[in-house]
């Protein structure tokens, strides 16, 4: 189907947020990690206020602190200074550098004043590992920031050598509930792992009795120096660039081959996960997840009146659209539009392959959109669901549309962090989440309020 | 774990107060020290929060995406009519644009959506990168203004030319140029400008409805349920009052030296501070002794009417310790005088924002031991709150999972609350909601309150 709207000049509620918010969020999943952004003072706040309000934890990322002189000398100063008192603050083993609009406009070279940072500490042992990714603002959105975080973590850390029973997963920016879920499998599978990166217990732990300055947690830094040596890696994304996937770059630099898959949603994508780990373990599916296949594939059953043929809109990252229509597709569900605020350019492509000959489909696909765009679209095609974050909730309420939150963020319902999407478990955490969402809807428009369904 | 320690370059903003320290000289109104996690945000966020609440004004931020996104309807400002400033507008600045400027896409954005929405006036926030590129924004909002007859003003609010104070600044001045530029036909003499009140939960419908009660006239809230019509009319008032003095003392003070309307500081905060409100502006109007009547009688039933309520409170909270971080000084000052009210001692207080005279002044109402602190972090409030037992913080998004962590009661004060605190009606919310947090048998399971860890 295609679109007949014009493109706007001004971007009107954002469907996406800034390259550097990806990159603090991938920095937390690295253990002793202290993100730290290049640029103003703002920056750091209004992400970590972003963060918070989804994840319910304490996220501290530190900045330089830009002022005006800084921005016309340098960073060079600011930066130093702040490396300093971050190390002296929170005694990180590593700072995650991520630059914003700011210090890359003024043209700072970032690797340089960190040599020379370096050189200032003849002990190495005093000096945190740094890790540097470039994320301006005025480039792609908070995914791209994410997948250069996790890139350049790699490219810093990694060492190649013998390779061993070793697997990277690249999980993408899933919620510490999946990234806990990826572990028991990998775990179930007896396959030594390198999950990167893992923030699912620094963004969704316990109670302290002393403030923990970097809560603990986190892939080490000596598992991610190990993923050079892995026999393969795994990367859950459908539109990362080889050259920007640390995946890519390890099967390069090592030649670790690299299995690059969507996000297993659903029973197929998440099929094609578990023979891919059947394949790469020489090991048969475990019994608990053939049970929760079968499980999955009853409730299919069970629900799927009620959902055929429904509309949905599904909006969020490429990766997860993707993932979304995936599913939506097996289950009869048609996804009428496939949005999303980021621009790889090949979002189009790659649902290709799920729906072939999409054009002559009611399958609608836009990227590069706002949420403006996606509710003058949601007025013609009068969806019957909203599949994506919580800010679709505006347009859901003014145009009275059932909405189902999922991914990040998640900043007007409690729990996200906790939410499910991957594998068959995820899947029928989903789908009974998208049955009860009609029924609740069919009952309270009914004039009877039927007690059965 | 090691022992939480305040940095080398902060120990001039953190004082305790005890007979020992002779010279009480805190080190405050400067620039965030890089590196030491603030929990301040930029220029741009203290314009964007007084500007923020004007509901049938454009709100449009010329930047890359980040900066609008991050504020997309993030406070809570009531709107009893339009909802523009609900909406989040942004020129999403790409590559290009950063290269070859981004004036034309700036021309373009406004003009497409003062086609759209229609709005009364727009603010232009400029950002960061604003300030590198150069963009002569003057220069595009005096010919869209020209071109669409209305004001359309430019907020100097890049991010990194100074501190929060410094936006607040930007925002009074673009205010200013719509200050007299309405008539002023038919305000009476007994009329006020509520400012600096910004109508979170309707919090500036209770206030208006006293003074109203006490037979004043109002003639704009700035900017809580702000309209253009009503702030250009508003130098017909006769007086100014200004709560949160730190955002808007500098248009009060403006709008003397311009219209000669002298302007009094209140705040409207516990019984004592909300009575002072009313007390002090029928005193101004001392010539109708009416005025003062109503007020006596406002107070009697108000307090009347919550009273009971309180000292049912009073008794759970009496001896409970409490930490106070807010952004603007002047609030803590209510806040320790609210707590007091009901028993409750302060062990802490600070703020993002606060002045030479502030921290004096805060010195003098605290009790020995008090710790006293400006732009403070997460790991010094941990510190404190730790070490000094509190059993409740009152702060706002970015403190409230610190507060969570350790097992301690919170209230937010901040732009997210849901529920209005001020005024007499919110002195019970107010209490009721520390009593709800500090009294909830969650706590048990707390380490620090004996649960495990």
């Amino acid at each position: 189907m295609k679109t007949t709207a014009k493109a706007k000049a001004a971007t009107q509620n954002a469907c996406k947020l800034c390259n550097p918010l990806g990159a603090c969020l991938a920095f937390r999943g690295i253990e002793k990690c202290v993100p730290f952004l290049h640029g103003s003072q703002g920056c750091a706040t209004y992400i970590r206020r972003y963060l918070i309000s989804h994840f319910k934890e304490p996220v501290d990322i530190a900045s330089s602190n830009f002022n005006e002189d800084t921005a016309v000398f340098g960073g060079s100063h600011n930066l130093q200074l702040g490396l300093k008192n971050v190390t002296l603050q929170y005694k990180p083993e590593v700072i995650g550098l991520a630059t914003t609009c700011l210090s890359e406009t003024i043209g700072d070279d970032v690797d340089m004043i960190l040599r020379d940072y370096e050189k200032l500490f003849p002990d190495t042992k005093e000096l945190p590992l740094m890790i540097h990714a470039s994320t301006p603002s005025y480039q792609g959105s908070h995914i791209d920031g994410f997948h250069a975080a996790v890139k350049a973590t790699v490219e810093k850390i990694a060492e190649g050598g013998q390779k061993e029973n070793l697997l990277n997963l690249y999980p993408n920016m899933v919620s510490p509930a999946d990234l806990r879920h990826m572990k028991e499998i990998l775990e179930d599978f007896n396959i030594p792992y390198v999950l990167l990166p893992d923030y699912s217990e620094t963004l969704d732990g316990g109670p302290w009795d002393e403030y923990h300055r970097i809560p603990k947690g986190g892939t080490t830094v000596s598992a991610i120096r190990k993923s050079g040596k892995a026999s393969a890696s795994i990367e859950f994304s459908s539109v990362l660039a080889a050259n920007k996937s640390a995946a890519g770059y390890l099967e390069k630099k090592f030649d670790v081959p690299a299995y690059t898959m969507t996000l297993p949603i659903g029973i197929k994508q998440s099929d094609v996960f578990f023979e891919l780990l059947e394949k790469l373990s020489e090991t048969p599916l475990p019994e608990k997840y053939e049970d929760e296949r079968r499980r999955l594939v009853d409730a299919y059953a069970d629900g799927h009146k009620y959902i055929f043929e429904k509309k949905a809109i599904v909006y969020g990252e490429e990766d997860l659209v993707i993932a979304i229509t995936a599913f939506l597709t097996e289950i009869g569900i048609t996804p009428v539009l496939c949005a999303s605020g980021g621009k790889s350019g090949h979002l189009k492509k790659r649902l290709e392959k799920i729906v072939p000959n999409i054009d002559n489909t009611d399958i609608l696909v836009r990227d590069g959109v706002d949420f403006v765009d996606i509710e003058e679209e949601a007025k013609v095609l009068k969806p019957d669901l909203l599949i994506g974050n919580s800010k679709g909730y505006t347009m859901s309420r003014k145009n009275n549309i059932p909405i189902i939150r999922i991914g990040f963020p998640i900043h007007d319902r409690f729990g996200g962090q906790r939410q499910l999407h991957l594998g068959y478990r995820g899947t029928q955490e989903l789908f009974d989440r998208i049955v009860n969402t009609i029924l609740e809807e069919r009952q309270n428009s009914s004039p009877i309020g039927y007690t059965y369904q | 774990m090691d022992k939480l320690e305040i940095l080398e370059g902060r120990k001039q903003s953190v004082f305790e107060k005890n007979k020992d320290v002779e010279a009480f000289d805190i080190s405050c109104e400067t620039t965030s020290l890089s590196g030491s996690v603030s929990q301040r945000a930029c220029v741009f966020c203290g314009s964007r929060v007084v500007l923020y609440p004007v509901a049938d004004a454009l709100h449009i931020v010329h930047g890359p995406i980040g900066c609008a996104a991050y504020t997309w309807d993030i406070r809570g400002s009531v709107s009893s009519g339009p909802e523009l400033h609900r909406l989040s507008f942004s020129t999403d600045l790409q590559e290009m644009d950063v290269i070859y400027g981004g004036e034309k896409k700036l021309y373009n954005s406004l003009i497409e959506l003062i086609d759209q929405y229609t709005p009364k006036a727009a603010f232009i926030y400029s950002t960061c990168i604003i300030g590198l590129i150069g963009d002569d924004i003057d220069a595009v909002c005096k010919k869209v203004s020209a071109e669409k007859g209305i004001p359309v003003l430019p907020v100097h609010s890049e991010g990194f030319k100074g501190t929060k104070k410094d936006g607040y600044k930007a925002a009074c001045d673009a205010l200013m140029k719509i200050v007299g530029t309405g008539s002023t036909e038919g305000i009476g003499k007994h009329s006020i400008n509520i400012m600096g009140e910004f109508n979170l939960a309707g919090e500036a419908w209770i206030i208006k409805k006293y003074y109203e009660e006490m037979g004043i006239e109002v003639v704009s809230t700035q900017t809580g349920d702000g309209r253009v019509d009503d702030i250009r009319r508003s130098h017909g008032a006769a007086l100014n009052i200004v709560q949160c003095s730190g955002s808007m003392v500098k248009l009060a003070k403006m709008m003397e030296e311009k219209y000669g309307i002298p302007y009094m500081r209140v705040s409207y905060f516990g019984i004592e501070d909300m009575s002072k409100a009313l007390y002090d502006v029928a005193s101004h109007f001392s010539d109708n002794p009416a005025i003062l009547e109503a007020a006596k009688n406002i107070v009697r039933r108000e307090v009347g009417e919550i009273y009971p309520q309180l000292m049912k409170y009073r008794t759970a909270l009496s001896g409970k310790k409490a930490a106070i971080y807010v952004g603007g000084a002047f609030k803590a000052f209510s806040l320790i005088k609210a707590l007091s009210s009901v028993g409750m001692d302060v062990v802490l207080a600070g703020s993002q924002t606060g002045n030479k005279d502030d921290y004096e002044g805060l010195k003098e109402m605290c009790d020995e031991g008090t710790v006293i602190v400006d732009d403070s972090n997460p790991v010094e409030l941990s510190k404190f709150v730790l070490e000094k037992k509190a059993d409740l913080l009152i702060g706002g998004v970015k403190e409230r999972p610190i507060a969570y962590k350790l097992g301690i009661g919170f209230c937010d004060h901040n732009h997210e609350r849901k529920i209005p605190l001020a005024g007499f009606v919110g002195m019970e919310n107010f209490v009721k909601e520390v009593y709800q947090s500090v009294m909830s048998p969650v706590w048990q399971f707390a380490p620090r309150k004996g649960g495990k860890s």
